[in-house]
């Protein structure tokens, strides 16, 4: 068995096998937890008739997804309406390639694993669009260019953010970042005051980029649905819907993976003995039960106060951030020696 | 690394895939009628190119070509063709029965050069290569062999920006 394991082909299979497994379930029972955590949160009880607590609820609807006909309406672009939604799950499973659930649980440790994420995460947003083009629909067309100036706009802060920390770190690989931050949990770098003062505030700003580009609420004005019915999904049935579905909440466990690795020290544990991937994906489904907690408590934003505070204050808060990181690392090596 | 297939073959097997992504990506971008697809086809072949250069051990580029021509380049095309015109088609010109005769001469003079170009150079094989292809050797070269061509494409891009601005201005002016 573990010769068999050696052989990279085999190897990778294997963990594509996995990930796509992962990405399929954690759908689900994603959409469990948001249904348990919405209903909790508005004093109800939310599903519980299938299985303990509703645990089966998520597989029952799956099937029933998986047996609904796939219609194809007339008037849409029939060739862009199929691919869309691959081209929203595709490019999130291609990047739990680079992630590292462990010390030694990555499919692949590349060294430009950061790199690879965001470039990956950049063909999402063509997803979106062909999808609310493809469907030649009023509210889908809206939907999509309410994405994608979203994406746009809020790409940037982030990728700021994320070059200020790459100065910090000096490499992209990720499972090195996390390797860096070993120890007690004010190693992890969103403590790391002495690397740039405002770390905790990176953190921030990235965790609200990445609700907006996985368009989680406050930021979910693609599918609003007050006035959008379902946005760029809304004339896709069964899996087409599924499949835009899975997209979102894989999109989503990637942004709270990276976080981890950046900010929250991976699979260190904060206690500096017993890492492992159990810490991972603690931390992971602790930002993802946060990213909750924050669309049910907060109404929708307007598209305009949305632009605003990317545009007004997050770029400017990150590349003022750009520049403190760059004197800090200048002035304490100045002061301590490079 | 010893499978059913040899690493030789297999990636023979590899560059012909992403040949044949970047060429039937280039052949939809130019030959449908609808904008959109038209741009699905250019992000198709420039997916494939971004292939060919993880193929040649360049994967920063690879990520490069990904994040700029695909992310933001196809991205903005689509959203310009979608804000100005939904149902955006196409209009080509009146076109001839010569027209047609004319471009596949054209294309055939163009496809005799570059191929007599491509035979007829020497092509100096590199023993070593350049760098390891990592960030920081990039960077080191951009800021220090290549500085000055770092430089010049700042001015391209800023110019590109003051185009922008000026093109904005003279349409509110009219309206």
């Amino acid at each position: 068995m573990m010769e068999l394991l050696e052989m990279e082909p085999l190897r990778l299979l294997i963990f594509l096998g996995g990930l796509i497994a992962f990405a399929a379930l954690n759908a689900a029972y994603l959409v469990w937890l948001e249904r348990k955590v919405a209903a909790h949160i508005q004093c109800r009880i939310g599903p519980k008739e299938v299985g303990p607590f509703g645990l089966l609820q998520p597989l029952v609807d799956g099937i029933k997804l998986m047996s609904k006909q796939l219609l194809v309406p007339n008037g849409v672009d029939p060739y862009l309406f199929k691919v869309a939604p691959l081209l929203v799950l595709v490019p999130a499973v291609m990047s739990f390639v680079v992630i590292p659930f462990g010390e030694n649980l990555a499919a692949r440790n590349i060294d430009l694993g950061l790199l690879m994420i965001f470039a990956f995460a950049s063909v999402n947003v063509l997803g979106l669009l062909l999808g609310g083009w493809g469907s030649g629909n009023k509210y889908a067309v809206i939907s999509a260019a309410r994405a994608v100036s979203q994406n746009v706009a809020y790409e940037i802060p982030m990728l700021i953010t994320v070059i200020s920390l790459v100065m910090v770190t000096h490499t992209m690989n990720l499972n090195e970042i996390v390797k860096q931050q070993e120890g007690m949990f004010w190693n992890w770098y969103i403590f790391r005051l002495t690397a740039s003062p405002l770390m905790p505030v990176a953190f921030l700003i990235f965790f609200i980029c990445s609700l907006a580009e996985t368009n989680r609420a406050p930021f979910d004005l693609g599918e609003a649905e007050s006035e959008l019915i379902a946005g760029y999904h809304t004339e896709y049935s069964g899996m087409g819907f599924g499949v835009f579905f899975m997209g979102e909440y894989a999109n989503m466990v990637i942004g709270a993976s990276l976080a981890t690795v950046l900010f929250l020290g991976g699979w260190q544990s904060p206690f500096g003995i017993g890492s492992g991937w159990w810490w991972f994906l603690l931390k992971v489904y602790a930002l993802i039960f946060c990213v909750m907690w924050v669309r049910w408590t907060y109404p929708r934003t307007t598209l305009w106060g949305l632009l605003n505070l990317s545009w007004k204050v997050l770029i400017p808060i990150s590349l003022f951030n750009l520049l403190l990181t760059g004197a800090t690392i200048k002035v304490v090596s100045y002061l301590f020696g490079a | 690394m010893s499978s059913l297939f040899t690493a030789e073959g297999l990636a023979g097997l590899l560059f012909l895939f992403i040949v044949a992504v970047t060429l039937i990506g280039g052949i939809i971008a130019t030959n449908s009628v609808r904008l959109p697809r038209a741009v699905s086809g250019l992000a198709m072949c420039l997916i494939g190119v971004a292939g060919l250069y993880y193929f040649l051990n360049s994967p920063f580029l690879a990520a490069m070509e990904m994040l700029i021509y695909v992310g933001a380049v196809c991205v903005t095309i689509v959203f310009a063709i979608m804000l100005a015109d939904p149902g955006a088609e196409k209009r080509s010109g009146r076109q001839t029965a010569l027209s047609g005769v004319l471009s596949f001469g054209v294309a055939g003079i163009l496809v005799w050069g570059l191929v007599l170009l491509a035979t007829s150079t020497m092509w100096p094989a590199v023993p070593v290569k350049v760098n390891d292809g990592s960030v920081t050797a990039i960077g080191h070269a951009l800021l220090t062999t290549y500085s000055m061509v770092f430089e010049l494409i700042s001015v391209v891009l800023l110019l590109a920006i003051i185009g922008a601005l000026v093109l904005a201005r003279i349409g509110r002016d009219k309206a």
